[in-house]
Order: C-alpha cells, then sequence, then structure tokens
C-alpha cells in the first residue's frame, strides 16, 4: 500500500506541476459557472431545489469529462515515455500500481468538484435547499468521477497513446451511457439488466434529487472495482506479452 | 548470481531470444553484444523482471523471476535503453522517489539519493528539473536511479549510447567505481566500450548466444590461430614466401598488396598456429632478407563480432595492428 501512495504523491504533483492539470480545471469551472448561469439561475422562477438538481447534472456531465481527459495519461503516457518500466522493475504489485494512480487522479477530480462548492452555496444565499441535498449530490458526483477515472485508466492501461487512451476510455463510458436507451428497446429480463447497469440514467437521478441508496452507491463502486481490477490485469498480462 | 536455462521468449509468433542458457557469477561485469534485434534487450527485461520468460528458468540469486518477482526486483537496479525519468521532478526528488519506491524509509532514501549523486557527480543539479538536463546529464541520472538502494545485480541497456566521448569517458570512470559493489550486465553495440569495460562477453545473433568468453578467447576460437603481417625488402618474392612457409607452425603464406612504399618492398599475410613473428624474423634474417615491418594481427572485437553474428558479408571493420618489435 506504501507503494500506491508514493506512486498516488508523485502523480498528483505531476498533475500540479503541469500546465495540463490546470487547463482541465479551469475549462471544467468555466464550463460549470456558464452552465450554471445560464440554466440553473436564469429562465424564470424555479424551486430551489430542482435548480439545485440541474446544477448536479450538468456538473455530473463535466466530472465525466474531466475524469477521463485526466485518467488518460495515467499510464499511457508513462508507456509513450519509457517511465512505465520504473514501476514495473520495483518491487510494488500491479495492483499497487493501478491504486496509487486511479488515487491521484481521483483526488484531483475531488479538487475540482470541491471548487465548484460555490454554485450550490449561491443557491443557499436566496433559495432554499437542504445541505443533506448537497451532501448527497456532491456524493453522487464523486463516485460516478471515481467509476468514470477508473473506466478512463482501464482505457489508459490497454492503449499505447493518449489519445488512443481517452478515445478507448470514452466509448466504455458512453456505450454504459447509453445502456439505459439500449434497456428502452429490449424484452424483459434482458431490459431490467441493462437499465440497472447504466451509468447514469436511474443511479445518478437518484443522487441529485438528494435521495441516498444504498444500491446506487454500491453500482459505482462495484464499477470502481471492476475497472481497476481490468486495468491491473491488463498491466500484468502485458509482461506475458 | 545469475543462473539462465533454456530461456525462450516471444512476441506473439515472433521469437525475440532464446534458446538462452548461461550463468553469471558474482561480482563479474559480462557484456551483451549484438546487432540491432539480436535479442539483448528482451534478455535484460526478462533479467529484470519487466517481462516474463514464455519458456525456461531464470534465476536471480537463487530466486526464480516467475516465483517471486518481488524479491528479484528488490535485489536489481535496471537502466533501460531510454532512462526512465520524470522531467518534472527534481534530480533529487527523483532519486528519493525512486529509492522509496524500492522499499527504502524516507531518511535512509534522502541519504542514500546523495551519496549517489556524489557518485554520479550530480551534486551540481541536484536541484534542477529532470528537464532541463543534457543527455549526459539524464544518462547519470539514470544510472544513479539504479543503484541508489544498493542492488546487488546492476542491469544496464546501451549506457553509453548517445554519449559525447567526454560522456563517455566520465561513464565508464562511472562504471569501475560500481565494480565490486554490484554484479554488472550490460549491453552495447559499441564494440571497443563492451570489450574494455567487461570481463566477459555473451556474443547474441538472432536470439541466441553464439560465442562466450574475454575478447581474446573469442578471437582464438574464431581464427583457432594467430596471423603476421610482415614486409621485406627483396627482388625474390617467391624465394621469401617460401623461407617463411617452411617456418614451424605456419599454415598458409599469402602475398598482400606492399603495406608500404618503397623499391622492391613484398607484404605477406601469414596464417599460423600461434604467434610466428620471432621465429619467421630469425628465418628471414638467417635468408639475408631485410624484414622492414613484422605486426600480428589482433582480431578487432568488431570483425569478431561480424563474423559471429553472421554480418561480415562486407567485413567493415579495419583490424588494429598490435604492433610487434622483429627481435
Amino acid at each position: 500500500m506504501s507503494g500506491a501512495l508514493l506512486i498516488a504523491r508523485r502523480e498528483l504533483r505531476a498533475y500540479l506541476r503541469s500546465p495540463f492539470g490546470y487547463i482541465v480545471a479551469a475549462a471544467l469551472l468555466l464550463i460549470d459557472g456558464l452552465l450554471f448561469q445560464a440554466f440553473a439561475l436564469g429562465g424564470g422562477a424555479r424551486l430551489s431545489a430542482d435548480v439545485l438538481h440541474d446544477f448536479f447534472y450538468f456538473a455530473s456531465g463535466t466530472t465525466m469529462v474531466a475524469s477521463i481527459l485526466l485518467s488518460m495519461r495515467l499510464l499511457a503516457e508513462e508507456r509513450q515515455t519509457g517511465t512505465l518500466v520504473l514501476l514495473n522493475t520495483a518491487p510494488v504489485p500491479d495492483s499497487s500500481i493501478v491504486i496509487g494512480k486511479f488515487l491521484s487522479a481521483f483526488v484531483f477530480v475531488v479538487l475540482l468538484t470541491a471548487l465548484t462548492a460555490y454554485m450550490p452555496l449561491l443557491i443557499l444565499v436566496n433559495g432554499k435547499v437542504s445541505l443533506g441535498h448537497i451532501a448527497v449530490g456532491y456524493l453522487g458526483l464523486l463516485l460516478l468521477g471515481a467509476a468514470s477515472v477508473a473506466i478512463g485508466l482501464f482505457g489508459s492501461a490497454l492503449a499505447r497513446s493518449q489519445v488512443l487512451a481517452a478515445i478507448i476510455g470514452a466509448a466504455v463510458l458512453v456505450t454504459m451511457l447509453l445502456l439505459w436507451i439500449v434497456a428502452r428497446v429490449t424484452d424483459p429480463p434482458l431490459n431490467t439488466f441493462l437499465a440497472a447497469l447504466a451509468l447514469h440514467n436511474e443511479r445518478q437521478n437518484a443522487f441529485m434529487r438528494g435521495l441516498l441508496r444504498l444500491e446506487d452507491v454500491v453500482y459505482y463502486l462495484a464499477v470502481t472495482y471492476f475497472f481497476l481490477l481490468a486495468a491491473t490485469k491488463t498491466l500484468e498480462a502485458r509482461r506475458w506479452r | 548470481m545469475i543462473e539462465v536455462r533454456e530461456l525462450y521468449k516471444y512476441y506473439g509468433e515472433h521469437r525475440a531470444a532464446g534458446p538462452l542458457s548461461f550463468s553469471i557469477e558474482k561480482g563479474e561485469i559480462v557484456g551483451l553484444l549484438g546487432l540491432n534485434g539480436a535479442g539483448k534487450t528482451t534478455a535484460l527485461r526478462v533479467l529484470a523482471c519487466d517481462l516474463l520468460p514464455s519458456s525456461g528458468t531464470v534465476m536471480v540469486d537463487g530466486i526464480d523471476v516467475v516465483d517471486q518477482p518481488h524479491e528479484v526486483r528488490r535485489r536489481i537496479g535496471y537502466l533501460p535503453d531510454t532512462p526512465p525519468l520524470y522531467g518534472e521532478m527534481t534530480v533529487h526528488e527523483f532519486l528519493v522517489f525512486a529509492a522509496r519506491l524500492r522499499g527504502l524509509s524516507a531518511s535512509d532514501a534522502d541519504g542514500r539519493a546523495r551519496s549517489v549523486e556524489e557518485a554520479a557527480q550530480l551534486e551540481g543539479v541536484r536541484d534542477e528539473l529532470i528537464s532541463s538536463l543534457s543527455h549526459g546529464f539524464r544518462q547519470r541520472v539514470g544510472i544513479a536511479q539504479a543503484v541508489v538502494h544498493r542492488p546487488r545485480l546492476l542491469i544496464l541497456d546501451e549506457p553509453i549510447s548517445g554519449l559525447d566521448p567526454v560522456q563517455i569517458v566520465e561513464m565508464r570512470q562511472l562504471l569501475r567505481t560500481l565494480r565490486g559493489e554490484h554484479t554488472i550486465v550490460l549491453s552495447s553495440h559499441i564494440l571497443t566500450e563492451i570489450s574494455e569495460t567487461c570481463d566477459r562477453l555473451l556474443v547474441l545473433g538472432e536470439g541466441r548466444i553464439v560465442a562466450a568468453g574475454t575478447e581474446e578467447e573469442l578471437s582464438r576460437d574464431l581464427r583457432g590461430g594467430a596471423q603476421v603481417e610482415l614486409s621485406v625488402r627483396t627482388d625474390d618474392a617467391a624465394g621469401a614466401r617460401e623461407v617463411l612457409s617452411k617456418v614451424e607452425g605456419v599454415r598458409r603464406v599469402e602475398p598482400l598488396a606492399p603495406r608500404e612504399t618503397g623499391p622492391r618492398v613484398v607484404s605477406f599475410r601469414v596464417e599460423a598456429e600461434r604467434d610466428v613473428r620471432e621465429a619467421a624474423c630469425r628465418a628471414l634474417v638467417e635468408a639475408r632478407l631485410g624484414v622492414l615491418e613484422i605486426v600480428r594481427r589482433k582480431n578487432e572485437l568488431e570483425s569478431i563480432f561480424l563474423r559471429l553474428t553472421g554480418a561480415d558479408g562486407a567485413e567493415r571493420g579495419r583490424n588494429s595492428d598490435d604492433r610487434g618489435s622483429a627481435s
């Protein structure tokens, strides 16, 4: 585990020292702010809870995009620059490499998400929303962020270049997003299974409304675990190739 | 220290290395020599536990690389052909990170980083970002990260590659200082470098070991004797050739283009079972022939290399001359 923390710390420092991390952060905050201004605050009088729901809705979109962008480099960049060999030849299990990489990107996503907190707090000034609603909404964003980072990391474990990693990560993520549409045109019992697998629709909606359901939390943790495991197995398999 | 038995490594259908069997003793410096694609890097990556072998056994310090890779990794330091460096870190930060990654505590890592910085003459750039360093310095940082945790086995893939002549001399000195503390396996295609630095050579061709031994042993095995080139001043080239062919141990005498300008100079190449310079010189003098020059051809590594790896279609290496005195 100490190996994972060591890798996570180095990686997080790399985000903070490179322009890339700041560019992603600035873009996310700018787009979130614009969307908040245009859709949540704009228009006629609405319930504060609906405004908050809308905020979490578009923030979930930008969080997914930021997660893929932040995670695409994690392993693919190291493979491109030849530094992965340093980790591969150190007495650190592949699972620690993957966990360390995941933690760094996830902590960065947490920092970015924390920076958006002024928007729901603005709603609190003139409206009436519960802190519980805000907290649950943010928990949903972070769980979605964790699952998206894990998917991006899996893409990064497979690909030789960052662009390819982003494409693979985005393809997997979008496929999982669209499963609810596929579920609508599928016969039972497959449709309920596909709907339950969908990354955003039903799952995230509950969080956005301030509804905390254990099954949704378990779902996001399971998706995160599954893709971290897949990334670890991909790294291991590469040694045999 | 290293025992390799029937090692094969395949990339898909392509056999990158194998069958490879060799052993390396503790404290030895062994050079892997081969053309690009001969399997050097693959063999080193397997030794460094970066890749797993397709079949065969590799034991480092009595530990199998497949069964206990982490135990082996603790014992090795590896410098791949491109040094694995994080450009956004300073030299010191990076070396501390590398040491901690190999299991050293924070305080030990700091101390070790400082001591390898000193050994690799990196103190002046300790706080500089690695991305701002020149190629020579980067290569030194690469070696420093490989030795920072005091590994018993040091694996260096082309450590001299891309360095300028001054840097090569410095790198050679650095390698000498590492001798004794570590068993070293290095690969290079700079032939003179590998012969100067290594105790023993393993010559690889198409994934296999085609020869092993010291440079002298390889040379002797290949030719099975010695070659001497000589020039005499005479009108009777045939007579001189006759005298030489009667010297004991001589197998063959071939005329050569005169090795120097001047009247009546004739040159020969003598192939013999052993070094026949003294006997040949005596025979020529007794036959009242003027000996101008007598030279033993030392089989330069490059020509051994080209012959062993089957790449001697056009032997391009000029053989260096080990000039012997006529006595």
